[in-house]
């Protein structure tokens, strides 16, 4: 093989690797959930992206032909991974923090919208109650 | 060159697995272990890609494809559950 080739894909394997590193490693460092999530949604992410784009390399130099798993792979992970921070920090905020006290005000006249949905929305027995 | 830099990212992603394990442990909250687990299945996936490029074969990639799916949709269903106490309403 190419030996540019050999030192693009090496490259690109080490970055990917550091990155899930300090990824983890912010999971374990950082000091409550809003913080640690940002280690995993961000960091592992990238890396991840970094090792598939070697992997997409090494096909192509290796086979000669353009390997189209990997691509949908990156675009799998790519796109769920913020839908994925968003729904564990929406059922964390709603689990375990208390909105009047630990969350800040906001400048509006409204408050934060994921709480104010949820004292307008019925309840589930109302809802059953209307129904029958 | 390529086996040093797939040593150093092997060693980098199973220490990033038991960092992992360690938060999957000991995480004050429910949310976190669902954190750690999901962060769990995305350092795998590296690690199959890792070994794909080791053993020069893309038979792995589709086993890749699959843990990301079961991933997203067990992170989102488990969420949902703790959330709302229902998957699907």
């Amino acid at each position: 093989m190419n030996p540019y080739l050999e030192m693009l894909i090496a490259f690109h394997i080490v970055v990917g690797a550091f990155f899930i590193a300090v990824g983890s490693y912010g999971l374990i460092k950082f000091p409550d959930l809003m913080s640690r999530l940002h280690g995993p949604s961000k960091a592992t992410t990238l890396g991840v992206g970094g090792c598939l784009i070697a992997s997409m390399i090494h096909v192509a130099a290796l086979e000669g032909r353009l390997s189209i798993q990997e691509l949908l792979i990156t675009f799998f992970l790519f796109l769920t991974a913020p839908v994925t921070a968003h729904f564990v920090a929406k059922a964390y905020l709603h689990t375990e923090v208390d909105p009047d006290r630990e969350l800040p005000k906001t400048s509006g006249r409204y408050g934060w919208s994921t709480f104010e949905s949820v004292e307008d929305e019925p309840l589930a027995e109302d809802r059953a109650v209307d129904a029958s | 060159m390529i086996e040093y830099a797939l040593t150093f990212g092997f060693v980098a992603v199973s220490a990033a697995l038991l960092m992992n394990l360690w938060r999957l442990a000991s995480g004050p909250t429910v949310m976190d272990r669902v954190v750690a687990v999901d962060t769990m299945v995305i350092n795998i996936i590296a690690l199959i890609i890792l070994y794909g490029i080791w053993v020069q074969t893309t038979l792995y990639f589709e086993s890749a494809l699959l843990l990301a799916m079961f991933s997203f949709i067990s992170t989102v269903a488990c969420s949902r559950f703790l959330l709302r106490g229902d998957v699907i309403e």
